[in-house]
């Protein structure tokens, strides 16, 4: 569009003639990225890694949307809605491209809905019950804080599509962790008794987050191959962020040590390895249950 | 629980614009603790659809406006002055909001 004979269309980018109520310019973030796996890259690999990822964000998706009409506010009741579903589209990118990789015919549907709980690989952090607010809050903090470093890095992966993942994730968790930490400050910062009800919940949440920070053998071969992100590399970003959260909120970390310490994940078992809790089990029976007892239903 | 946790949040004004160049629109209102919060509800309620590139929010108690009963004196003053309108220029067919 020229700007001679349409000055105020080139200022105002109106390239349509609809209603800003319904904004207009989505894109889809997957427009124009090749799906072929690099030749080179394990496939069996690469299938298992983006089903660790898809896993861990379908799991925390399930649980932020269990919130929806118990949430304290209606506001926050749509804001965590919003972040469900945020995690809930980089799942369902995840498993097709774990699918694709597989081989085996496998689509987004068939690996959410029809693996029992062995063969997920979230961490066990995502499927963890949230006792009130302040628990959802410190483990939404916690997966944010590791979750945006990882993929940052997974923007420069060597799979296009894991890449392009990357891409669109850091934006929206941006959002995420900036969420959580302003309510995990305006808690621990504010009256005696939401300080110790957030204390109680980041005591309860960060000893367990060591877990996400310990390589499981496909993220190191991938990691070494250019393709995953190993989470080890994450570790100071993540007590760099949470510090700084912990220091605004006037919340101090549990006692024994570094914020991300603890190794109460490896004895309870790794999600990683499909070692879960009795949580997830009650997640997928409620997630699955619909589409295990209609198997290809449709509505 | 006591007074000081039940009271209810103050209400703040959501203004959105939707793309460089035009105005801030009211678009409604919703209830934060704190102009962050409202923010950031603001972002959550409003903008979900893809509408907005930049919000404002303030709060309620501030915004100043004209009553009921200033209506004929503010307003029934300008209904006769058509010599204020620029009724003698003729607007290009490209030119949508004027």
């Amino acid at each position: 569009m020229s700007f001679d004979d349409d000055a105020y269309g080139a200022l105002t980018d109106h390239d349509d003639d609809s209603r800003w109520a319904y904004g207009t310019g989505f894109a889809d973030p997957m427009a124009g990225v090749p799906t072929a796996v690099p030749d080179d890259v394990d496939r069996a690999d690469l299938a298992a890694y983006c089903l660790m990822l898809g896993d861990d964000v379908l799991v925390m998706s399930h649980r932020l949307q269990q919130w929806v009409t118990r949430a304290p506010e209606l506001e926050d009741e749509l804001a965590l809605a919003n972040i469900g579903l945020d995690l809930l589209g980089q799942a369902r990118l995840l498993l097709t491209r774990a699918g694709e990789a597989e081989g085996a015919g496998r689509d987004e549907d068939a690996l959410a809905y029809l693996r029992d709980p062995a063969g997920f690989r979230n961490v066990r952090l995502a499927e963890r019950a949230d006792a009130d607010f302040a628990y959802l809050l410190a483990r939404l903090l916690v997966f944010s804080c590791w979750r945006l470093p990882l993929l940052d890095r997974l923007v420069a992966s060597r799979d296009p599509v894991l890449a392009a993942i990357g891409a669109k994730g850091v934006k929206e968790v941006t959002y995420h962790r900036e969420y959580a930490a302003q309510w995990v400050v305006r808690l621990g910062d504010g009256t005696d008794l939401s300080h110790r009800r957030m204390q109680a919940a980041i005591d309860a949440v960060l000893p367990t987050a060591g877990e996400l920070f310990r390589p499981h053998e496909v993220e190191s071969r991938l990691a070494a191959a250019g393709v995953a992100v190993d989470p080890a590399a994450l570790r100071p970003e993540f007590d760099e962020a949470i510090t700084q959260v912990l220091d605004a909120a006037t919340l101090s970390a549990p006692a024994g040590g570094e914020v991300s310490g603890g190794e109460m994940a490896g004895r309870a078992g790794r999600g990683r390895d499909g070692i879960h809790g009795p949580e997830l089990t009650e997640i997928l029976a409620e997630m699955q249950e619909l589409a295990r007892a209609l198997p290809g239903g449709v509505w | 629980m006591t007074e000081e946790i039940r009271h209810e949040w103050p209400l703040f004004e959501v203004f959105v614009r939707a793309k460089r160049g035009l105005n801030h629109v009211h678009v409604g209102s919703l209830r934060a603790a704190d102009p962050e919060m409202a923010l950031h509800h603001a972002r959550d309620l409003y903008t979900r659809r893809n509408e907005g590139v930049s919000i404002w929010v303030v709060r309620s108690d501030d915004v100043v406006s004209s009553g009921p009963e200033d209506k004929d004196a503010f307003f029934a003053p300008s209904g006769d002055k058509v010599y204020r309108h620029p009724t003698f220029y003729s607007i290009p067919d490209s030119v949508p909001h004027i």
